[in-house]
């Protein structure tokens, strides 16, 4: 149905551009014209375009919930009583049985006779609403068309009016991105709000004991909810350290070998292929940990820790025996792994912005190739290069599904590496996932979690900008 | 004589304004063609260079004395910098890149197998034509070559041999107040004379200078010029420039170079007052380039 109407809507605005178009050669017969056809048809267009799409989005942004009024208002008694939910969910199957299929509920509630009745008010509502909002959209076009075309005159300037509609498109699709974000982070907030009122913040901030299981019957034991992210934070920080660790020497160095080092030809092929590795879904990388590289740590360290039972170092002989395949170790050394194309393509930008003359002035001193680099090259390039390493974290910092695949799921707060940890993301994941309670702080404790999360990245982002771009401003 | 020899300059279209202004506030350093030239100090022979399959130089064979500064001037793209280059192995640098011919300094060919590029470039300095300081303080900056060669191993060494540069180079009074505050901070004048200073912390005998004015105003190249006269007495100076008068006034010798051939050389009051070739009467007269 509604493709009728926009077939027709797309009808209109080809004739209106073409009627715009051929009115302003002919009025303009003569005269000399401020604008070309083309922007007097475009003009045109827009005046008949815009108000009936403008048209369109209200009306299904607002059916549904006249849709709602509508059934509400005409309900039958038996109906109209119900509690609400019950209410909605009868409404739900009427709209499924008005639209000739089968009711999802079994009714056996004296209203369920009026089910079918109600389906073909339901399907009526419907309909009606439908033609409404492409007959309203319809009337808007024409009513736009009527108005531009008696405007269409020789020193009409068409020119600049089209331009500033093309800047409200554009300006349009911006505020789209903008607008997004600050609702996220409205939800975010506001939702976070609730959680805090339920667990004061300070516990949240500075608690050491995270356990987020509620009971949700009181005979249920041994989940009584501690909500300290205290562990989730350590166990974040860890892997993102182990990550940086294994990231930040191997990406800059190869940055360094790639820009200061290999011949043309190395560098056609090293580059695209670093690039390609930035683009595996990390979903890979969360299995390569789990199945390939936890399993091998695991002997590994169970080979040393046998050897060293019996000997003075027993005890760290039976600790190392006992390590399980998920630790903090395999995550974060795989997520390095993932960054170094990061932070090597980024890195490599910076080294390959600092000026040839720079080289050149240092090798005219003497200088060898890595005596140059080191003291004239990475200084240089030094404020970009720790921009390059916070973006690096903050992506550390954000990442999920290495974690949750290689790093288990118990919170422990510890800094040993061969621990299962878990991160604040992972914690988001699983207390959203599954069965939930909306008001519960169970879950609500994600939000907390999310909103702490978003601040922190937030900050590192606007940090490592400033550097980076304060950094490019120094050599222009 | 010294009215003579800057005649055909003034009388050239390549002396602009800005030129004009040069030679009016020029302290009277002047080309002294009379003084006696230092023994020969690197003499090429038969170089030619290649950017990959490019021949940029054709058989350059010329003798530089030491002691004395030398001007490599010609249109643009005609080798200068290619030359000012293989006197300090920087070609090596770039990629590609193939020399052939000899090249002997004190009568030592600098691309023999034995003979290191670093050690040579640390005789062998070189100043470029946009000023490159370091982006560090104006005393790391001088003290960089020194450190490198490891040349000082006191602070005291190296705090006299940065002094007794930055004086070199007339740059001391201007900067011994705020010697760690970075060299990117000085005015362009000022970072090409402290470069000048980087590069004769390192006690070089040759100083290889690109084009070092032409991002200068007329009273920082004045002050160039008259530090280079200063330095000819120490050293074997070789500088490229676009500027006649700025050959005129501070060389006794000129070479002129074509398209990669070098055309004419000699005594820099020969060249411009009695050039022997056709083409460098046109050049230095701004008939074409
Ligand atoms: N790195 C390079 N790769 C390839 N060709 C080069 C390179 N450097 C210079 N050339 C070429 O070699 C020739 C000589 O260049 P060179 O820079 O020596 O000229 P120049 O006399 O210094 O010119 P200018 O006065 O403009 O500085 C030019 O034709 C130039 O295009
Ligand atoms: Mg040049």
């Amino acid at each position: 149905m509604i493709w009728i109407f926009l077939l027709l809507l797309i009808a209109f605005a080809v004739l209106a551009y073409v009627a715009g178009r051929a009115l302003a050669v002919r009025r303009s017969r003569g005269a000399k014209s401020h604008s070309r056809p083309g922007q007097h048809g475009l003009y045109a267009l827009s005046w008949v375009g815009a108000p009936a799409l403008a048209m369109l989005i209200a009306a299904s942004v607002f059916s549904t919930s006249i849709e709602q009024q509508m059934m509400r208002a005409g309900a039958p008694d038996s109906v109209a009583q119900l509690e609400p939910f019950r209410r909605e969910a009868f409404f739900a199957d009427a709209r499924l049985v008005g639209a000739g299929q089968e009711a999802r509920q079994i009714w056996p509630a004296p209203y369920a006779e009026d089910l079918p009745a109600e389906g073909r008010r339901a399907h009526r509502i419907a309909a009606t609403l439908n033609w409404g909002g492409g007959v309203a959209a319809l009337i808007a076009a024409v009513l736009g068309g009527l108005f531009v075309f008696t405007r269409i005159r020789p020193d009409l300037r068409a020119r600049n009016k089209v331009e500033g509609w093309i800047t409200g498109v554009l300006f349009a699709c911006s505020a789209v991105a903008v607008l997004t974000t600050l609702g996220i982070i409205f939800s975010l907030v506001i939702d976070s709000l609730r959680f805090f009122s339920m667990v004061p913040i300070t516990e949240f901030l500075f608690g050491t004991k995270w356990s987020p299981q509620i009971a949700i019957r009181a005979d249920q034991v041994g989940s009584s909810g501690a909500f300290g992210a205290v562990p989730l934070f350590a166990g974040t920080f860890l892997i993102m350290a182990i990550a940086m660790a294994v990231a930040a020497p191997i990406g800059l160095f190869s940055a360094v070998y790639l820009s200061e080092y290999s011949g043309k030809k190395t560098r056609a092929m090293v580059k695209p292929a670093l690039e390609v590795l930035a683009g595996v879904p990390t979903v890979v990388y969360g299995f390569f940990a789990a199945l390939t590289v936890g399993p091998a740590l695991r002997v590994f360290f169970n080979g040393i820790g046998d050897m060293l039972i019996g000997g003075p170092l027993n005890g760290l002989g039976i600790y190392l025996s006992l390590v399980q395949n998920q630790m903090a170790l395999v995550a974060g050394a795989v997520m390095g792994i993932m960054l170094i194309p990061f932070v090597s393509s980024l890195s490599d930008d910076i080294l390959n912005a600092v000026p040839q003359s720079l080289r050149d002035g240092s090798y005219a001193m003497g200088a060898t190739k890595s005596e140059t680099i080191k003291k004239v090259l990475l200084p240089a390039a030094l404020p970009g290069v720790a921009g390059a390493l916070l973006l690096a974290v903050s992506r550390a910092i954000g990442e999920t599904m290495i974690v949750t695949m290689a790093a288990g799921l118990a919170a422990k707060l510890t800094l040993n590496p061969l621990e299962t940890v878990t991160t604040v993301t992972v914690q988001i994941v699983t207390l959203l996932t599954g069965d939930q309670e909306f008001n519960s702080p169970k879950t609500l404790a994600a939000f907390g979690l999310g909103l702490t999360l978003f601040v922190v990245t937030l900050l590192l982002n606007i940090v490592a900008m400033r550097i980076v771009q304060a950094y490019r401003e120094q050599y222009d | 004589m010294k009215s003579r020899i800057f005649r055909a300059p003034e009388g050239s279209s390549t002396g602009g304004a800005s030129e004009a202004a040069t030679l009016s506030t020029a302290p009277a350093v002047g080309a002294h063609a009379s003084a006696p030239l230092g023994p020969i100090k690197i003499a090429a022979r038969d170089v030619s260079v290649f950017y990959g399959e490019k021949q940029a130089l054709f058989d350059v064979s010329l003798e530089i004395p030491d002691k004395t500064v030398t001007a490599l001037i010609g249109p643009s793209g005609c080798g200068k910098s290619t030359f000012l280059r293989t006197m300090n192995r920087m070609n090596d640098t770039i990629p590609g890149t193939r020399v052939t011919g000899r090249i002997e300094m004190d009568g030592e060919d600098i691309n023999d197998r034995k003979i290191d590029p670093v050690l040579l470039r640390a005789q062998v300095g070189m100043v470029f034509q946009k000023p490159n300081p370091f982006p560090k303080s104006i005393y790391e900056n001088v003290a960089y070559g020194p450190k490198i060669h490891g040349l000082a191993s006191t602070k005291g060494e190296m705090d006299e041999i940065v002094q007794k540069s930055l004086k070199r180079a007339g740059l001391w009074d201007e900067v011994a107040d705020r010697l760690h505050s970075p060299g990117t901070g000085l005015s362009g004048g000022q970072q090409q004379r402290l470069v000048i200073a980087r590069a004769i912390a390192v006690e070089p005998e040759v100083i290889l200078m690109d084009e070092p004015c032409s991002a200068l105003d007329p009273i920082a190249t004045a002050k160039i010029e008259e530090l280079i006269d200063e330095l000819r007495e120490r050293y074997c100076i070789v500088i490229v420039t676009h500027s006649m008068a700025q050959a005129a006034r501070v060389s006794q010798r000129t070479a002129f170079f074509h398209m990669g051939k070098l055309v004419e050389t000699g005594d820099t009051e020969e060249i411009f007052t009695n050039p022997r070739e056709r083409r460098t009467l046109d050049y230095i007269t701004g008939r074409f380039g």
